[in-house]
């Protein structure tokens, strides 16, 4: 099985406090921890492991700036056994559409039997899976929390859906599937195993590499474009309780009791 | 003037989902008194579309034994055959219409816009409000829609229309789906399986999130809960992390729990956790975030560690 999954660079929201810039164009990005999306780290492992049964290879892509090689060499370490980065000032401000367009352009150029996607990123749609499956015409599905590889055509899925409930599926390959949190346990990847692949070469492909026109992709091409960022309006929100950690248990406590918190 | 606008009426065997109502209301941010035509598919469905015309001034009746489950790659190929390609339609912006959407906006060659919480329409220009990293942020994103569009619509945002004052017209598309195969065949449901305990049926719940840190660390939730005579419960990021069971995970992938006390532990309160919460309990929320959404929901917030703050409110009332 060859197998691709496309991966991201994100911030990561369980480490940071999110800010907007005065401006509205961005996030503030100083000083945040990026790792890479929590949905794409099961992804890779979930290939990995299809590999380890059946044979095969794992790639990982991106798109992005040079910083995002960093997340390409973390899943290689992890045992991904190629990277690539998809890298060009004109994929700068892309919309969903375009980063699909500019995935499908790499995929042609190789032969994957089998496409990943994380099912989603903190600060995505959800969307580029279903995307690039369209536009490959092959079948897709979405929020996988299941793989069983029945033989070279097809798969049985398991989509997670609401209540915890799962659907089941068999799907013919090639086909994208995006992943769900909690398909696997991620392996750890430690020091040693980032140094392992250190050195290794990451071939970086621009927008001729790959035959994408300039003008297609980018922020001018985007159908869906982003006006702003702004904080929430926080309407009433939650009495905060102040005061030593005492005087708040305190105050709490005698709301439990009047709510029915206690017994 | 965008096209003829829709909307996916989603339903488990003939029974509406309460998007369908929602999206009357969603509908009529568009041009006052716009005709929305509702597409309600599946198999021995007459019913709900009658129900339907109470609400919407068209129904389009897709009845086919083949759609009696919603498989999103079937219905994909179904909509771009029924839909002009001008075609505004608003989806739910759950399991099945993420499956569903994207992938039918490439195909129809329309814009895309997902998990909108709230949006205006301006002439041709959609201008939709989204949120971004766990809702910490929000987005303004516009985009043109002359051409049409594919928008999912976050369930429970809009208040569900119910005035039901419409006499619709229900009109039979069936024989217009075309070739239903393709890649993808839909085997069964698995249903989620019972746990040691049934969150669901208890009146206080303390709810644990990525705030607990470590497995190891769960016991100090157990011990609160236990002096207070709760059971606990969890988000998804403890589930994914094999430390508890999914039964015991509150949210829209997990059980819906309708608990009077419900206290959020280190939980930072995405809108899939919060769909698990009815009922209108008392939110207490223990954040070291300030800026975390949950004290958005919260009746009652305090921002501190809740590995430190835990112990000390367990002490207390193991003294009352």
């Amino acid at each position: 099985m060859e197998i691709l999954v496309c991966v991201k660079r994100v911030p990561d929201t369980a480490e940071n406090e999110i800010e907007v810039r005065k401006d509205g164009t961005d996030i503030v990005r100083d000083d945040l921890v990026y790792s890479v999306n929590e949905w794409d780290n099961y992804a890779v492992e979930e290939a990995i492991q299809i590999v380890e049964k059946v044979g095969g290879s794992v790639t990982v892509v991106t798109v992005g700036d040079e910083d995002s090689e960093e997340v390409l060499r973390r899943e290689m370490a992890m045992g991904a056994d190629n990277g690539v980065l998809l890298s060009d000032p004109a994929f700068v401000g892309s919309d969903g559409k375009a980063i699909a367009g500019i995935l499908k352009a790499e995929i042609e150029k190789g032969n994957y039997n089998l496409i990943f996607t994380g099912a989603q990123a903190d600060d995505g749609a959800g969307q580029v899976g279903g995307m690039l499956a369209a536009m490959m015409d092959v079948p897709y599905a979405s929020l996988v929390n299941h793989i069983e590889v029945l033989d070279d055509k097809k798969l049985k899925v398991g989509r997670e859906i609401e209540g915890g409930n799962q659907e089941m599926h068999e799907i013919d390959l090639p086909c994208v599937l995006s992943i769900q949190t909690g398909i696997n346990e991620p392996r750890y990847v430690g020091i040693r195993g980032i140094r392992k692949v250190a050195s290794v070469e990451i071939p970086v492909h621009g927008a001729s590499d790959i035959g994408i026109a300039a003008d297609a992709v980018g922020a001018g091409g985007a159908k869906v474009k982003l006006v702003d960022y702004f904080m929430p309006e926080l309407g009433e929100g939650a009495e905060m309780l102040e005061g030593s950690t005492e005087e708040i248990v305190d105050k709490l406590i005698e709301l439990l009791k009047a709510k029915g918190g206690l017994k | 003037m965008a096209g003829q606008i829709f909307a996916y009426i989603k339903h488990n065997e003939g029974v509406a989902e309460d998007s369908a109502l929602e999206l009357v209301a969603a509908a009529k941010k568009f041009a006052a008194g716009a005709a929305v035509t509702a597409i309600v598919t599946g198999s021995n469905v007459d019913a709900l579309c009658n129900d339907m015309a109470a609400s919407y001034q068209e129904v389009w009746k897709i009845d086919n034994d083949a759609l009696s489950y919603p498989n999103a790659e079937v219905l994909r190929k179904v909509l771009l055959n029924i839909l002009p390609n001008d075609a505004v339609i608003l989806i739910p912006h759950d399991t099945f219409g993420m499956d569903l959407a994207p992938g039918l906006s490439i195909k129809i060659d329309s814009p895309f816009v997902s998990d909108i919480v709230d949006y205006e329409v301006e002439g041709d220009t959609l201008k939709a409000i989204r949120q971004e990293y766990s809702g910490q942020a929000h987005t303004h994103v516009e985009c043109d829609i002359s051409n049409g569009l594919v928008a999912n619509i976050r369930p429970g945002v809009f208040q569900p229309d119910e005035s039901k004052g419409v006499s619709g017209q229900v009109i039979d598309k069936s024989a217009d789906t075309g070739d239903l195969t393709t890649g993808r065949h839909f085997l069964e449901i698995v249903e989620a399986e019972a746990g040691d305990v049934d969150i669901t049926k208890s009146d206080v719940l303390v709810s644990i999130g990525r705030g607990i840190e470590d497995e190891e660390n769960i016991e100090i939730a157990q011990e609160l809960a236990d002096a207070m005579g709760a059971v606990v419960s969890c988000s998804r990021p403890i589930v994914d992390a094999k430390w508890l069971e999914k039964s015991r995970q509150v949210g829209t992938s997990g059980q819906t729990v309708k608990p009077k006390v419900y206290l959020a532990m280190g939980i930072s309160g995405s809108f899939q956790h919060l769909g698990g919460i009815k009922g209108n309990p008392f939110i207490v929320a223990v954040n070291k975030n300030p800026k975390a959404p949950i004290f958005q929901v919260a009746e009652v917030g305090v921002q501190a560690d809740i590995l430190e703050f835990m112990p000390e409110l367990t002490e207390k009332i193991k003294g009352l």
